[in-house]
């Protein structure tokens, strides 16, 4: 190698001191993350609330330290090395050749082998606590079906069929109360994902995936699809409503009810069975019943609408119903053209569909 | 040794017609040549596929935005996806090996050269088709352009029913040919190395470069194929209607998602065995020492390309496998970080006690082994299933891979450049730019994939057009697509340098690093037939062996 | 430079590499194993789980002289190369020209399968996932015996052109390597589609 003159080599010591910078603000944006406002609003794995979350987040919590620590020590041999084995001086001699050395490479060998282990043994236990749960008697069942681009929900032995903002009660330990959920797909695939309450689980179609939750406290719990399943795959979003037993059961006695008729909205009601609207969407005790699109028969009970992608609100109904492309722009749902007496008439009525 | 002298005509290029000499890149079978157009064309597609990912970047820097609607964003991170894996880190990992194989293993050219030059034009057809979507993807129904359908092209999001025109069309073709491409290029590879080097070289002799490559090769073999089958049944079911997806009549989604990661996961392994490779040459000569622990590194290689080979649904955890399968993928994932990691000790191990010179490929090495730790480490973090029942489908893995492969792939590669640039052109690369270069994308770098793995944590999902207000995912997203012009503005310095130091960089002389493969004994850049007899060698590192001929090698060997 | 110093080789301990060309086949041998095994393993995931249509049991019959021919041919050809290595190039004509009559028979038999197992049983890919997953694959390997038939009658055609020597035997012989897997392709296929999924 050529000579140079001899001068601070500041690319070595730049190195380490970059390194050492970054670690500390990343360590800072870790702290600041783990102490960050927690609402309900902000789906963090770190603040689970439900017993799949609480074991994954233990788990993590593991995973972190090991990882954690193997990374200090390496690095600090990265450093170490890029500092103290810098070349100094322009001229000498190659430094001693050395090939290997048997010994240091069983060392390595064996101690990340026995960190492998212990992090499987940790693992297999939370996969197995999680995936092989049993059912216990006082379980809310709930079948999910995802659709481009929302959910469906029914409770098969409560008779409840809602969309988009899943109902489901809190969960004492003492008596534990989850919810288990049977995912299937009416299209392709999608995943349920609320991480605050568990790990996420796919719905593919033609497969029958489960999973459950049992949320400690109640509050309101965000999550969103999270398996591209097309254009508006971005606005597939997830609402779990955590109620108190009390509120949960009255709750489904509201959502069992059929759709009250009201003299009012008679004419909004002609619109929405005549128009195509009954194709796709089921109102019960009406003629009513397509499958293709969320049952509205308690379309007013519901904060959003459009599978959160907007505010439940007359405004916004109105602007869905005329052209869902501005608000979500590829959903399935058709632009109805109607005339501006005829949307008001119509959106008079699904007001009443509470 | 008698010798003779044979006189041999000089051809002078300079005076042949521009025509003439275009005419002979295209009709080359030469390895070096052929070499050159797949780094070339990768350096192209780095760029355009840059420019996808910018645009996508924007789009999320605030939410609700609307920089690009969603159809063009799901095609961008579709195109993006693709385009990176398949027409820039394979050709220009695939341009390397070609240029750099027969050369280390004193060869004049590789085993089937008319074999390479088809290969060459398969993948670079491959490419072109991907991208004549944009123009050709509308079909019949008048819908469809480029594909959007992701990277893997899950069933039954492709099916005709949910993808009409041409998209996913364009995706399976130009993948198909390429795929070809690839495993031509494979076969080659491995007959290069088996049956073409220079006497002396056993298997236990040649350098690290030829025996990762070989392993990629393997690979390449073993892995191309199932991705090819795939794309086969999936035709089918879109043109002949055939149901290997069709969940309507029984068929099933996730046998899409098991062939395709058959093929996937070993793929990232081909991505980032030969830069590994590139680490394994360039931290030895500018430490001074010769790679610690040469029989280990190749053990642990082979058995990274077997293990890898088991690890597949790890990318499958969340769709509903029972646990055993599991907990089996989980081990696996997990038990093949400890060859990994092993080749991480052996590279420190050559650090040390050595003389280390900082120049633009030792920076760029000690950048990629700084985030390869962090890449494997989340790597090992996502292996926990129940960790990636949370993780899977989030930022947090898209900022894992994408550490993987820009942190640790994308700074080998540049190492790899700086290194090798005055062999093939004849003239250094700045030094100074280089050094530039580094900082300014190890700060953009960081600045982009260390803040993105925050988001996935706080639940923001991948492949999202836009996202929603009051998550907590905003100021991430900002910080992340700032950093994204700052390794702009580092790669757009890195084709200046390029192309600059063509022209005007000082002389390199035939061996400007003092290094020890057979490489730097041949003229910079090399002669078309590489070495005028072909070379006998007694060790690893012959020319250490000529400059040292006090304390060769071979006596410790 | 104009000139360049060559060494005379001296006498140096005999440096032997396996031959290109094997190690080549070899290694597209192993793609296409890999093709294939995808092909099969969707066959067996998808016995007995068609929603309609004609079964296995209901439409296959063993084919047994199409197998008999194809198998054949792997001695044929294995007769030619060896009797062009021993320099009898008549010979090697002759029996590579059995082994291209003996594959095409070969396809001539699985065409007039299909011919019946589509106009008489109504079975084609689109019918269910038998369909689909029994054309594909036995489709696969028809593909890659026409593509060896093809290669066979270039070398039929150079053959009669008296270019064939006993030189280029060993390159016959590693085309032959090709010819012997889609062979033992043949056997994988008739166990899982013929036996197991019947």
């Amino acid at each position: 190698m050529k000579a140079t003159a001899h001068k601070t080599d500041w690319g070595s010591v730049a190195g380490p001191v970059a390194g050492v910078f970054i670690l500390l603000a990343e360590v800072l944006l870790a702290a600041s993350l783990c102490s960050a406002a927690s609402g309900p609003a902000i789906p963090s794995i770190f603040k689970p609330e439900s017993t799949p979350a609480d074991s994954i987040y233990g788990l993590s919590v593991l995973v972190l330290a090991i990882t954690g620590l193997i990374f200090v020590i390496v690095f600090g041999l990265i450093a170490y090395a890029v500092i103290k084995f810098r070349r100094r001086s322009d001229d000498g001699p190659e430094p001693p050749q050395v090939y290997g050395s048997n010994q240091i490479e069983i060392a390595w060998t064996v101690i990340p082998v026995l960190i492998v282990l212990v992090l499987f043994m940790a693992t297999a236990r939370v996969i197995h606590a999680i995936q092989d749960a049993r059912k216990p008697d006082g379980a809310i069942e709930v079948t999910v079906i995802g659709h481009q681009f929302w959910w469906e929900f029914r409770y098969p032995e409560l008779g409840v069929v809602t969309a988009n903002e899943l109902h489901v009660p809190v969960s004492d330990p003492s008596r534990p109360t989850p919810t288990f959920l049977k995912l299937l797909s009416a299209d392709t695939d999608h995943s349920f994902w609320v991480p605050r309450l568990a790990g996420k689980t796919d719905l593919i179609p033609n497969r029958v995936n489960n999973m459950w939750i049992d949320p400690h406290e109640t509050g309101v719990y965000v999550g969103q699809c999270a398996q591209y399943c097309g254009m508006q795959h971005a606005k597939m979003l997830l609402r779990v409503y955590v109620d108190s037993r009390e509120q949960f059961d009255q709750w489904v006695q509201e959502e069992k009810k059929s759709a009250q008729s009201r003299d009012a909205v008679n004419e909004g009601r002609r619109i929405f069975e005549t128009t195509a609207c009954v194709n796709c969407h089921t109102v019960s005790g009406t003629v009513a019943d397509g499958r293709f699109g969320p049952d509205l028969t308690h379309l007013m009970s519901r904060d959003t609408i459009a599978s959160g992608a907007t505010p439940n609100t007359p405004e916004n109904l109105k602007t869905w119903i005329q052209d869902p492309d501005s608000i979500k722009p590829g959903s399935l749902m058709p632009a109805m053209k109607l005339n501006d007496h005829d949307l008001d008439a119509l959106t008079a009525y699904l007001e009443t569909l509470r | 040794m008698a010798s003779e002298t044979i006189a041999l005509s000089v051809v002078n290029h300079g005076t042949r017609p521009i025509g003439d000499r275009l005419h002979d890149w295209v009709v080359t079978v030469d390895h070096k040549k052929l070499g050159i157009l797949y780094i070339l064309y990768a350096l192209m597609f780095l760029v355009i596929g840059g420019i996808e990912a910018t645009i996508m970047r924007i789009q999320l820097i605030v939410p609700h935005n609307h920089f690009v609607s969603p159809q063009v964003f799901n095609r961008m991170f579709t195109m993006h996806g693709t385009t990176m894996i398949f027409f820039v880190v394979m050709p220009v990992l695939f341009g390397f090996a070609n240029y750099l194989v027969p050369l280390m293993i004193g060869a004049r050219d590789m085993a089937f050269p008319r074999l390479n030059a088809f290969s060459f034009w398969l993948m670079a057809l491959g490419g072109f088709l991907l991208y004549f979507s944009f123009l050709g993807g509308s079909g019949l129904y008048g819908a469809g352009n480029a594909p959007d359908v992701g990277w893997w092209a899950y069933a039954p999001l492709t099916s005709r029913a949910f993808s009409p025109g041409h998209s996913s069309d364009y995706w399976t073709l130009a993948l198909l040919v390429s795929g070809f491409g690839s495993i031509g290029t494979a076969i080659n590879i491995i007959a290069t190395i088996l049956c073409m080097r220079c006497p002396g070289m056993t298997l236990g002799k040649m350098p690290l470069l030829a025996w990762l490559n070989l392993v990629m090769a393997g690979m390449v073999i073993l892995a191309m194929s199932p991705l090819t089958a795939a794309q086969i049944m999936l035709s089918i079911d879109r043109y002949l209607g055939g149901h290997f997806f069709d969940t309507q009549a029984g068929g099933s989604a996730t046998i899409w998602m098991h062939f395709f990661w058959i093929f996937g996961h070993p793929e990232v392994y081909v991505l980032v065995i030969p830069a590994f490779a590139f680490a394994s040459e360039i931290i030895p000569v500018f430490s001074r020492k010769p790679i610690f622990g040469y029989p280990v590194m190749v053990a642990a290689t082979v058995c990274i390309g077997f293990v890898s080979m088991s690890v597949w649904a790890h990318h499958m955890f969340t769709i509903g496998m029972n646990s055993y399968a599991n907990s089996f993928f989980a081990i696996t994932t997990m038990a093949v970080g400890v060859p990994t990691g092993i080749k991480i000790f052996n590279w420190i191990g050559t650090m040390w006690g050595g003389k280390i010179d900082f120049k633009t490929p030792m920076l760029f090495c000690i950048g990629f082994l700084f985030q390869f730790l962090i890449a494997g480490l989340t790597g090992i973090m996502l292996g926990t299933a129940p960790f990636d029942w949370q993780l899977s489908g989030s930022y947090f893995v898209v900022a894992h891979f994408h550490y993987m492969i820009v942190g640790g792939i994308l700074f080998a590669l540049f190492a790899a450049f700086y290194y090798w640039y005055p062999k093939i052109t004849g003239r250094m690369l700045n030094e100074s730019l280089g050094k530039l270069h580094f900082w300014l994308l190890l700060i953009g770098f960081h600045l982009t994939f260390d803040v993105m793995h925050i988001p996935g944590l706080l639940g923001m999902p991948r492949r999202i057009y836009t996202y929603e207000p009051g998550r907590g995912w905003e100021v991430w997203n900002l910080i992340t697509t700032i950093g994204t012009f700052i390794q702009g503005i580092a790669i757009l310095l890195f084709v200046a340098n390029l192309i600059f130091s063509y022209w005007k960089g000082p002389k390199a002389g035939n061996d400007p690093w003092d290094a020890w493969t057979l490489e730097w004994s041949v003229s910079s850049p090399p002669p078309p037939y590489n070495f005028a007899s072909i070379p006998t060698v007694a060790s690893r590192r012959p020319l250490w062996d000529i400059k040292h001929p006090e304390d060769p090698d071979w006596k410790y060997e | 430079m104009s000139s360049a110093a060559i060494t005379r080789p001296s006498i140096e301990p005999e440096w032997a590499l396996p031959s290109r060309g094997r190690v080549g086949m070899f290694s597209l041998i192993a793609a296409e194993a890999a093709i294939f095994t995808i092909f099969v393993v969707a066959y067996i995931f998808y016995i007995g789980k068609s929603l309609s249509g004609p079964l296995p049991k209901d439409v296959l019959e063993l084919p047994i002289f199409g197998t008999v021919c194809l198998l054949s041919s792997s001695l044929t050809i294995h007769l030619a190369v060896r009797a062009l290595r021993n320099a009898k190039v008549g010979a090697f004509g002759l029996w590579w020209f059995v082994t291209i009559a003996l594959g095409a028979i070969f396809l001539v038999v699985t065409g007039r399968e299909w011919q019946r197992l589509i106009f008489e049983k109504g079975l084609t890919v689109s019918t269910n996932l038998f369909g689909t997953t029994y054309y594909s694959l036995v489709g696969l390997h028809a593909f890659h015996v026409t593509a060896g038939l093809i290669f066979l009658a270039i070398g039929m055609i150079l053959t009669l052109l008296g270019k064939v020597k006993p030189e280029h035997s060993e390159r016959a012989d590693i085309f032959s390597l090709y010819w012997h897997f889609v062979d033992v392709v043949w056997v994988v296929v008739l166990t899982v589609v013929y036996v197991i999924g019947r």
